[in-house]
């Protein structure tokens, strides 16, 4: 690290840094590390190998619907992979990856010195692997883990779970403590320690959208709490939340789920929006398009979500004015939305645009996503939606959403900020590889599915009648050419920490903003004192 | 300091929002009985009817189903009436237990369409109330209603459903 | 310009092949219904206002992609923002989600008029099969997937209706307003026939209301769409609908045989049965209505379903266990078989269950004794 000290700056001028010490040694800097770098690469690393888990779960489900019949796994084997998979994914892999990314970046784009709560960050990184291993060992319990889907409705989870359920009960406990600390941390960082200068409106975008996300986070995150401690006592001590026979509404767990549920999906999707925000103008050098409307707009999305909760569930049967209400607002949603994916494209109209490894990650994320925002506008039809729900036609929908949508843009953001972690270029013929087939298997992965939904087919099935099996065959061929894909991305991870060409300050040659100006690896400790901000 | 401040705010509105997931159980009865959401019927006694409709019948349907773990059987006396708003009736709801000691049991309501619930007068009933049912007999349980005038024109005929639990295991465990 | 031009045409002339998917095995059903109709009409509309949408955001990329890139030597604009730009496309989609908002709200409000119904039937459903009953003419029966466990398992090669095949489907007229009255008799289940456009959850303690009116006789095929634990996959629904006339034959029938049945199973108590026959016939209905849960080997799922192999209940105390069997257990998976199965088949069963896997009681249970324990003695 000494050597590193001395460094030039993007403006040129010669800076010395003023911390002298680097990281403690041995497992202990990892341990009690309170810098928002090192607990920002765990998270990243944290995340990685739960979405390799959680991965490998999606490689048995594959497995087992590539022909019709049971090959492999008994069906209830097959629910527990298909729930573990789902939070494993969501909590695990996705949410993880935005606090990592929030962590690294947050502090170095607002010129701040660390975050502003360094031993609760550490706390809410530490308390993750332990969630996790809880859950995950449930799978070993007599009756298997959670095998109830990752919506755990009840009262499938309540009186007929298998008796693992309270370990999952408190994993989630555990998962939300962590992440509404690590959404305080966030909120707290840019609401004190932005740099002199750096206003509400000159804030990068992707810590507008984290902040936002924050507040959801906060407000949601205890409801689920709540909601997944009614079913621990409807289980275990005899409470009748949901069980009719004791005067509970089944139906009333449904709406309280949703009511976290769908803020959860914006949380999963407004960081992916600030990314693309942050890597589209470099690669367009040309800035974003319609800063203030991008703004609003995800202020707008996040305030939306909290109306729209019911679409998940027009089949549980409503009065038509609810069913209504709730279409309508649904429909609303997508206007913000759209009003995002225009300024994007702006952004790109008479651009000069290159085409590096996050750029291509970022367009392939613009047409993607909007591809699943498409058939979640049409999702949002209800009378439509008798016809689509609970079929294929959803899980290629919120694959859309989610893979090609918030995982690609946690992608483009690794290889946009890499270098500047590493201090080494990754290699870019790797990343073009991983990137090709990744975009290719996807969407042989994905795209299909539609159909399978439109034919009929419901999901978390593990074995269908014959005329979808034509059609799974592809799916799985996607699905095992994706999970295989992501081996490169691991690949290029590893060569990329371990050495490459040395990155300079700026990496790319239209990037802008506070995190470019330091010198690549960026510092142990940086801007200890606030940049200043014209 | 002021970062810890505003930490334990946030924590604050954290904790107050673990408070409304708790506090959504009550709100969603509410809002069930504003919109009709899931046919939920009132839980408690009506005062009796004011005056009647007569140009408007409206049929009344009556479905009974028995919960796993029942040994017996439960009928209502009429399957279908013929109401006008306004006009109580009685339909006497039969329990028959096939058990050989004591149970206890619960009937719950939930009317179709959901609307249909806010305008079911009950004056009396069994719904949600343990019904101690020695074995090997017969219990009948009254329920009186009548029909409001405020039902949406579009109604002309709506369906209550009881079904009827034996909850006998957990009201012994409560002791 | 001239490739730039027909790249154009083609892209323009795509949605124009949306009807070709029209009756494709990979698209919606049209149904048989004047609903499922409307909802495939209203899908189609849909998808191509988001098509036509997608060719003009994608073109526009695609565009800039090409044109505007810097290896070709593109110098980029410094634009940023403008108010009436921005405007502009909010508005738009605004008044493009008007436009579909109103078919959908006129469907939606079709389809929630179950009023003036012909036919009630009530459909309840449990983990993993549904029962159907005539609510006025009082027919009731229940329905089984009927694929056999070996197709599933590929010892057997696959039938043509593999895993939408059952026991008894459900028979309905034609040409006539059928009202259903759902409901669970455990978790949470989804009735849905993609041919009707019906798909309502089946909720434990509440009913929910549906209706069809179907068009053409024939038979149709859905499954449950709700995820209801473990053989979620193999509870499929079949519906039967046939001419009125036809049905009104089929029903009448129907309701003397179940009367016919009845009456011999009251004549059944007196019987007496042998050992072989109680067990063989005991093995036959333990794999098809015990085995799903219990395991072929009686060992159970430890964890999710108790082993009945040396299970103390079985073993010390004969009339809990009929009764557990006849009534099942309140809040547990274990269901009421007395509605389910015929006299002889209980008593076959539960001596199947007394004797197996070395559970070594060696007492027969007869259907007088089942008989008996229905009156609770």
């Amino acid at each position: 690290m000494t050597q590193q000290d001395r460094t030039q700056t993007a403006d040129g001028h010669l800076e010395v840094e003023h911390a002298h010490h680097g990281p403690a040694k041995g497992i202990g800097r990892w341990l009690f590390t309170t810098n928002h770098k090192d607990i920002g690469s765990m998270y990243l690393l944290f995340s990685l190998t739960m979405f390799l888990v959680g991965g490998s779960m999606a490689m048995v489900i594959r497995a087992e619907l590539f022909q019709p019949g049971l090959q492999l796994v008994e069906p209830n084997f097959f629910n527990q992979m298909t729930t573990m998979h789902g939070l494993v994914m969501i909590f695990g892999a996705v949410m993880p990856a935005f606090v990592g990314l929030a962590n690294w970046m947050v502090p170095m784009m607002i010129g701040a010195p660390d975050m502003a709560l360094p031993r609760m960050n550490n706390w809410s990184f530490w308390i993750l692997p332990f969630a996790f291993a809880l859950m995950l060992s449930s799978l070993f319990m007599p009756g298997g883990g959670p095998n109830f889907g990752w919506t755990f409705y009840a009262p499938l989870s309540t009186h007929y779970s298998p008796d693992s359920t309270g370990l999952f009960v408190f994993s989630i406990h555990i998962m939300g403590i962590s992440s509404i600390m690590g959404a305080m941390n966030v909120i707290v960082t840019i609401w004190n320690l932005r740099a002199p200068g750096m206003t509400w409106m000159k804030l990068p975008l992707f810590c507008w959208t984290w902040l936002i996300t924050a507040f959801l986070l906060i407000a949601v995150m205890p409801v689920l709490a709540g909601v997944a401690t009614m079913v621990l006592t409807d289980k275990y001590f005899g409470t009748s939340f949901f069980a009719a026979a004791g005067g509970g509404d089944p139906v009333m767990f449904q709406h309280i789920f949703w009511f976290f549920g769908h803020p959860e999906v914006y949380i999963m999707i407004l960081p992916s929006f600030g990314i693309i925000s942050a890597i589209l103008p470099t690669f367009c050098r040309k800035p974003l398009f319609g800063y203030s409307s991008m703004v609003y707009a995800t202020a707008s999305i996040a305030g939306l979500s909290f109306l729209v909760w019911a679409h998940h569930m027009f089949t549980v049967g409503m009065p038509v004015a609810a069913e209504l209400f709730f279409m309508y607002c649904t429909m609303l949603i997508s206007v913000p939305t759209g009003v995002k994916v225009f300024n994007w494209v702006a952004t790109m109209w008479r651009g000069s645009l290159s085409f590096e490894v996050p750029m291509l990650f970022a367009l392939a994320f613009i047409i993607l996503f909007t591809i699943g925002g498409f058939s979640g506008l049409m999702l949002a039809m209800t009378p439509a939606d008798f016809q689509y729900h609970d079929t294929y036609f959803v899980v290629a929908h919120f694959h859309y959403v989610l893979v090609t949508g918030a995982i690609f843009s946690v992608m483009a953001a690794v290889y946009y900020w890499l270098p500047k972690w590493t201090g080494h270029m990754f290699n870019e013929r790797l990343a073009k590889w991983h990137f090709w087939c990744s975009l290719v298997s996807v969407n042989v992965l994905f795209f299909p599915m539609h159909f399978l939904g439109l034919a009929g087919m419901p999901r978390r099935i593990p074995d269908y009648a014959l005329q979808f099996a034509d059609i799974n065959v592809l799916v799985s061929i996607g699905g095992f050419a994706f999970g295989l894909s992501q081996l490169i991305f691991v690949v290029v991870l590893v060569k990329c920490i371990r050495g490459g060409e040395p990155a300079t300050a700026a990496v790319w040659e239209g990037s802008h903003g506070l995190e470019w100006t330091l010198p690549s690896p960026a510092p142990y400790h940086t801007f200890t004192t606030p940049p200043e901000i014209k | 300091m002021a970062h810890r401040k505003q930490a334990a705010r946030l924590g604050l509105m954290a904790l107050a929002m673990f408070g409304f997931g708790f506090a959504l159980v009550p709100l969603y009865d509410v809002f069930c009985q504003i919109t009709g959401l899931n046919g939920k019927t009132a839980n408690r006694v009506a005062a009796g009817s004011v005056s009647q409709d007569l140009s408007r019948l409206i049929t009344v349907e009556f479905v009974t189903y028995t919960a796993t773990g029942l040994n017996g059987e439960f009928e209502p006396s009429v399957r279908r009436l013929q109401v006008h708003p306004g006009e109580m009736h009685q339909v006497d709801f039969t329990v028959t237990s096939h058990a050989s000691e004591d149970r206890v049991m619960r009937a719950i309501p939930s009317v179709s369409p959901g609307l249909a619930a806010n305008y079911l007068r009950k004056t009396e009933c069994f719904c949600f109330q343990e019904q101690p049912i020695a074995g090997q007999s017969a219990a009948v349980m009254p329920m009186r209603f009548y029909v409001d005038q405020g039902l949406p024109d579009d109604i002309e005929l709506f369906t209550l459903s009881y079904t009827l639990y034996d909850i006998s295991e957990p009201v012994a465990k409560r002791g | 310009m001239g490739v730039r031009v027909k790249l154009l045409l083609l892209l323009l002339s795509l949605p124009t092949s949306l009807p070709v998917l029209a009756n494709s095995r990979f698209n919606m059903t049209p149904g048989v219904t004047d609903i499922s109709r409307q909802v495939y009409d209203l899908h189609m509309t849909i998808l191509l206002i988001c098509v036509v949408i997608g060719i003009l955001v994608f073109g526009a990329m695609f565009w800039a992609i090409i044109h505007h890139r810097k290896s070709k030597g593109a110098k980029a604009a410094q634009f940023h923002e403008s108010t009436r730009v921005e405007i502009l496309w909010t508005l738009i989609p605004f008044l493009i989600l008007i436009a579909m908002a109103v078919p959908a709200t006129r469907t939606l409000i079709a389809m929630e008029d179950p009023s003036q119904s012909d036919l009630t039937v009530q459909i309840t459903g449990s983990q993993w099969k549904w029962h159907y009953r005539y609510f006025d003419q009082g027919v009731e029966f229940y329905s089984l997937l009927a694929t056999l466990p070996q197709e599933i398992n590929g010892s057997l090669s696959k039938a043509g209706n593999y895993l939408l095949e059952v026991d008894r489907p459900l028979v309905l007229p034609t040409d006539r307003k059928i009202r259903f009255l759902i409901t669970s008799d455990d978790v949470i289940h989804s009735w849905w026939v993609p041919a009707f456009a019906v798909k309502k959850d089946a909720i434990p303690g509440f009913i929910n209301e549906a209706w069809t009116r179907i068009n053409t006789p024939g038979m149709y095929r859905g499954q449950c769409a709700e995820l209801c634990g473990k053989d979620h996959a193999f509870m499929p629904i079949v519906v039967d609908a046939r001419e009125p006339e036809q049905f009104a034959q089929w029903l009448a029938q129907t309701k003397t045989r179940q009367a016919e049945a009845k009456a011999a199973e009251q004549a059944l108590a007196a019987m007496e049965m042998t050992r072989d026959e109680l067990m063989s016939l005991g093995e036959q209905v333990y794999l098809r209505s015990c085995a799903a849960c219990h395991q072929a080997g009686g060992e159970g799922l430890p964890g999710a379903f108790p082993a009945l192999k040396g299970s103390e209940l079985i073993l010390q105390d004969r009339a809990a266990h009929i009764d557990v069997v006849l009534h099942g257990k309140a809040g547990t998976a274990m269901q009421n078989f007395d509605k389910q199965l015929a006299l002889k088949e209980l008593a076959a069963v539960i001596t199947y269950e007394r004797n197996a896997w070395g559970n070594d009681t060696g007492d027969l249970v007869q259907p007088g004794d089942i008989a008996a324990a229905r009156q609770g003695q």
